[in-house]
């Protein structure tokens, strides 16, 4: 269980979020949704215990402000939006670095296991400066994955935090981490993602929280959070939704168009 | 529980660089050996000590003359090589991984500086401390003030050019010349009002060298550099995850502020204890890591053991050339480090250019 109540960042003077109140179960994908600049990466560190904020974030009833890295790391691991690196390091040497923050020994194995996950067999020699964004994005969630493989440990749940982690990748690979973390979910974890894909939200997301200017405009299911009148009125561009007929749980925010003002 | 868990025999995966840096050890530790027995056998003046080298290896005595030159100065000179290239190299490579710049060198960036002017206001000024202090501080008082020097020059080196857990290049290596001069025009006004026999003292030791090497120096130096080297190993993980940035280091469980803590002070211990034995020793710090990543990548777990062992090599080489070509006379090592290492420099700079146009 993740719960955070009465969120207030700031950075220097600026209040970016103003008393956002945000859960997520295990279980479930959970995405974070807004527009640029709204706070959702603001929030993740704040739910990550990145950056210091007013409020509480309680995650499996360990208080994160007060944990020790090494408490958190153990069961939650996180994909930041953008990922630079120092130093020459190849793909597989990226990917070990996540197995470093626990008992290491005899996991080497996940290395690639958790690269065939991303698709990035092959790959393992390559140097990770020298790779396209899409597929340094998804070292990077391999790297996560290494670092949390199991979904459920010692009796309880381990969490995925993703900010964006499909936003730079094609079709093809959007789908495949995007199962990732359902499959993740499935078996028991949690996962937070923060996402710009309405469409895959809809198709992949249990709960969806849609922030806007720093508040949380609403928080359930996709169907009851992707209204045409909250998301014109968050994104500022008329969006009308449908559902699909195949599918009663998916939905597709089409005919956007800016709002005429 | 089984006893016998056994590593499953791990398959050797493509970029995986473990093996060949663990058998990089091994050929550096060969190569320090070497270089090793080289700088006890030659010396100036011809006094080759081959056959007494190989005489107290088959338990003969040697010569009076013979174990006072291996004993009491090839020796100590050769120990004081390692110690000091050990403590170069590794306060470069851990530096470099603090600062996530393959640029960052103690030598480059005004922390070395900062060490010379601790070491310089304890040659001039050392006289006026109280006698108690001076008598239990004893040969230490020259290496602990340039420790305090370098410590306050990489402290203030951080804050200046890191934001967010993000160094800018170019703050670094401008506040790097900042500091270098300001440290060096506080040294050139007690410079200008030491006597005569310290103007002597800082002079030699000034072009820096590892000649005149003494037991006691050594022994000045020692603690310093052993407990830093000793530390050197457990930054390892912490500057992997450095590498990542902070906030990912921090996601990885690593104690972000405890890493960079111990990193500088263990940079400041080991360029302090070098420079005040050694004085200005420069680009062995920038050389050697740099090399090591070339060639077996830049694990942390490895580029910090093998740098220790590469830079006290390569520092016993250029001593062996600094006391042979202009035999018998002596060409002081700075000069051979940076003849070597300058263009190197240049190099390094002309392949991070992309990053520097930041
Ligand atoms: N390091 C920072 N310093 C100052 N202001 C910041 C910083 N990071 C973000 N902000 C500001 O805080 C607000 C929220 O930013 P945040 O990164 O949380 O947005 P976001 O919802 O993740 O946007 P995006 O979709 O573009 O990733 C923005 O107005 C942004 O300009
Ligand atoms: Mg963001």
């Amino acid at each position: 269980m993740l719960t955070a109540t009465g969120i207030t960042a700031s950075y220097g003077r600026r209040e970016v979020l103003h008393g956002v109140n945000f859960d997520a179960t295990a279980g479930q994908v959970t995405a974070i949704v807004g527009p640029n600049g709204s706070g959702k990466t603001t929030l993740m560190r704040a739910l990550t215990g990145e950056n210091v904020f007013d409020g509480v974030v309680f995650l499996n009833d360990q208080d994160v402000a007060s944990a020790k890295p090494w408490q958190l790391a153990a069961v939650r691991g996180v994909l930041p939006q953008s990922t630079p690196l120092a130093f020459p390091f190849t793909v597989v040497e990226v990917v070990r670095l996540g197995l470093a923050s626990g008992l290491t020994a005899g996991r080497g194995h996940l290395i690639p296991a958790a690269l065939d996950r991303v698709g990035l067999t092959g790959f393992e020699g390559r140097f990770y400066q020298e790779l396209s964004g899409g597929e340094q994005q998804r070292v990077q969630l391999a790297r996560v994955l290494v670092q949390v493989w199991e979904p459920v440990a010692d009796g309880s749940p381990r969490w995925l935090f993703l900010d964006e982690p499909v936003s730079a990748l094609d079709i093809g690979h959007q789908l495949q981490v995007m199962q990732i973390a359902r499959d993740f979910a499935n078996a028991g974890g949690g996962v937070v993602t923060v996402m710009h894909d309405l469409n895959l939200t809809a198709m992949f997301a249990d709960n969806v929280g849609l922030i806007s200017e720093g508040h949380m405009v609403a928080q359930g299911a996709p169907e009851d959070v992707f209204t045409d009148q909250q998301l014109s009125h968050a994104y500022g561009c008329k969006v009308r939704v449908n559902t699909a007929p195949a599918s009663g749980t998916f939905l597709l925010p089409h005919a956007a168009t800016m709002a005429a003002e | 529980m089984t006893v016998l868990t056994q590593n499953p025999a791990r398959p050797h995966l493509a970029g995986d660089r473990s093996r060949i840096a663990t058998n990089m050890t091994f050929v550096l530790v060969v190569l320090l050996v070497l270089a090793s027995l080289f700088s006890l056998a030659i010396g100036a003046a011809g006094t080759s000590l081959w056959q007494g080298l190989s005489d107290l290896a088959m338990g003969r005595d040697l010569s009076l003359r013979d174990r006072v030159v291996l004993f009491d100065i090839r020796l100590p000179r050769t120990v004081m090589g390692i110690l000091v290239g050990a403590a170069l190299a590794v306060s470069g490579a851990v530096m470099q991984g603090l600062f996530r710049n393959p640029l960052a060198d103690p030598g480059i960036v005004g922390v070395s500086a900062g060490a010379a002017f601790g070491a310089i206001v304890a040659i001039v000024l050392g006289g006026y401390l109280p006698a108690a202090i001076a008598a239990s501080l004893g040969y230490y008082v020259v290496p602990a003030a340039a420790f305090v020097g370098s410590w306050v020059s990489t402290i203030i080196l951080y804050r200046v050019s890191t934001r967010k857990g993000r160094t800018s290049v170019a703050t670094m290596l401008l506040a790097g010349i900042a500091l270098g001069s300001l440290t060096g025009a506080f040294s050139g006004v007690l410079i200008y009002i030491a006597d005569d026999a310290q103007l002597r003292t800082l002079t030699f030791w000034g072009m820096g060298s590892v000649a005149g090497a003494t037991w006691s120096k050594v022994l000045a130096a020692l603690p310093l550099i052993a407990i830093a080297l000793g530390v050197a190993p457990f930054l390892a993980r912490g500057l992997n995850g450095l590498a990542l940035g902070e906030a990912a280091a921090s996601h990885m469980g690593i104690s972000v502020q405890r890493t960079k803590n111990t990193a500088i002070l263990t940079v400041a211990g080991a360029t302090g204890a070098a420079v005040a034995v050694s004085g200005g020793i420069g680009f062995v710090g920038i050389v050697v890591p740099h090399l090591l990543r070339l060639m077996t990548g830049p694990d942390h777990r490895f580029l910090l053991i093998n740098s220790a062992l590469l830079g006290a090599a390569l520092l016993l080489v250029a001593d062996v050339i600094s006391r042979t070509v202009i035999a018998p006379a002596e060409l002081p090592i700075g000069i051979v480090t940076a003849t070597i290492g300058g263009p190197f420099f240049f190099w390094v700079l002309l392949r991070q250019r992309g990053i520097l146009d930041m």
